[in-house]
């Protein structure tokens, strides 16, 4: 069920233009990633908000590909 | 995924009788899962009363929340039937003293240990 890093860092800049992503594979399985995006596109949302966008951007790819993610987000003001 | 009504009722009726609520993997003494784990701790800490459910025990449960909540993972927090966030959420809330904070507007009784 695993993710190449490659693949989930290319599917969230597709998604998040003009944003700075850090993505660190936390267990070094391809299955356990640190995800950290900052985006204008979050400002003015609240955290629920936030991680609602990026969990749908990634279109079902938790809990089927993907078993863990830490998300942490923040808009840019 | 539809959302059955008699899904919805229970996990209505959860977190209506709980002013503080988790859904989980496992319980807050045996989490089955690292970050229900953490997310149990965190409340723990915070020294409220709060219910919980394993979502492991129920499959319509466990799947019925994602949709609820338009969440895709477990754990979730309810506080005053108001959806709070997943385990990330709750540690940066932790961290930063918002947990306590909205605890405390909300009326909830915190004893910090």
């Amino acid at each position: 069920m695993p993710i190449e890093q490659k693949k989930l860092e290319d599917l969230i800049k597709d998604k998040f233009p003009n944003s700075t992503i850090t993505i660190e594979d936390l267990a070094g399985d391809n299955d356990h990633y640190s995800v950290q995006i900052e985006s204008d596109i979050f400002n003015g949302l609240s955290r629920i908000q936030q991680h609602q966008l990026v969990y749908k951007s990634l279109d079902g790819l938790m809990d089927k590909e993907l078993h863990a993610m830490q998300l942490k987000t923040k808009g840019t003001k | 995924m539809e959302l059955e009504s008699s899904t919805k009722e229970q996990i209505e009726k959860m977190i209506g009788d709980n002013e503080v609520f988790l859904f989980m993997k496992g319980n807050p003494d045996f989490p089955m899962c690292g970050f229900s784990s953490v997310a149990s701790a965190i409340l723990k800490k915070t020294g409220v009363e709060f219910g919980h459910c394993n979502v492991l025990d129920d499959n319509n449960i466990r799947e019925g929340i994602k949709t609820f909540s338009n969440w895709p993972t477990i754990p979730q927090l309810y506080i005053k039937n108001e959806f709070v966030g997943g385990c990330d959420i709750m540690k940066e809330m932790a961290e930063s003293g918002e947990l306590l904070e909205l605890l405390n507007t909300k009326g909830i009784k915190t004893e910090v240990s």
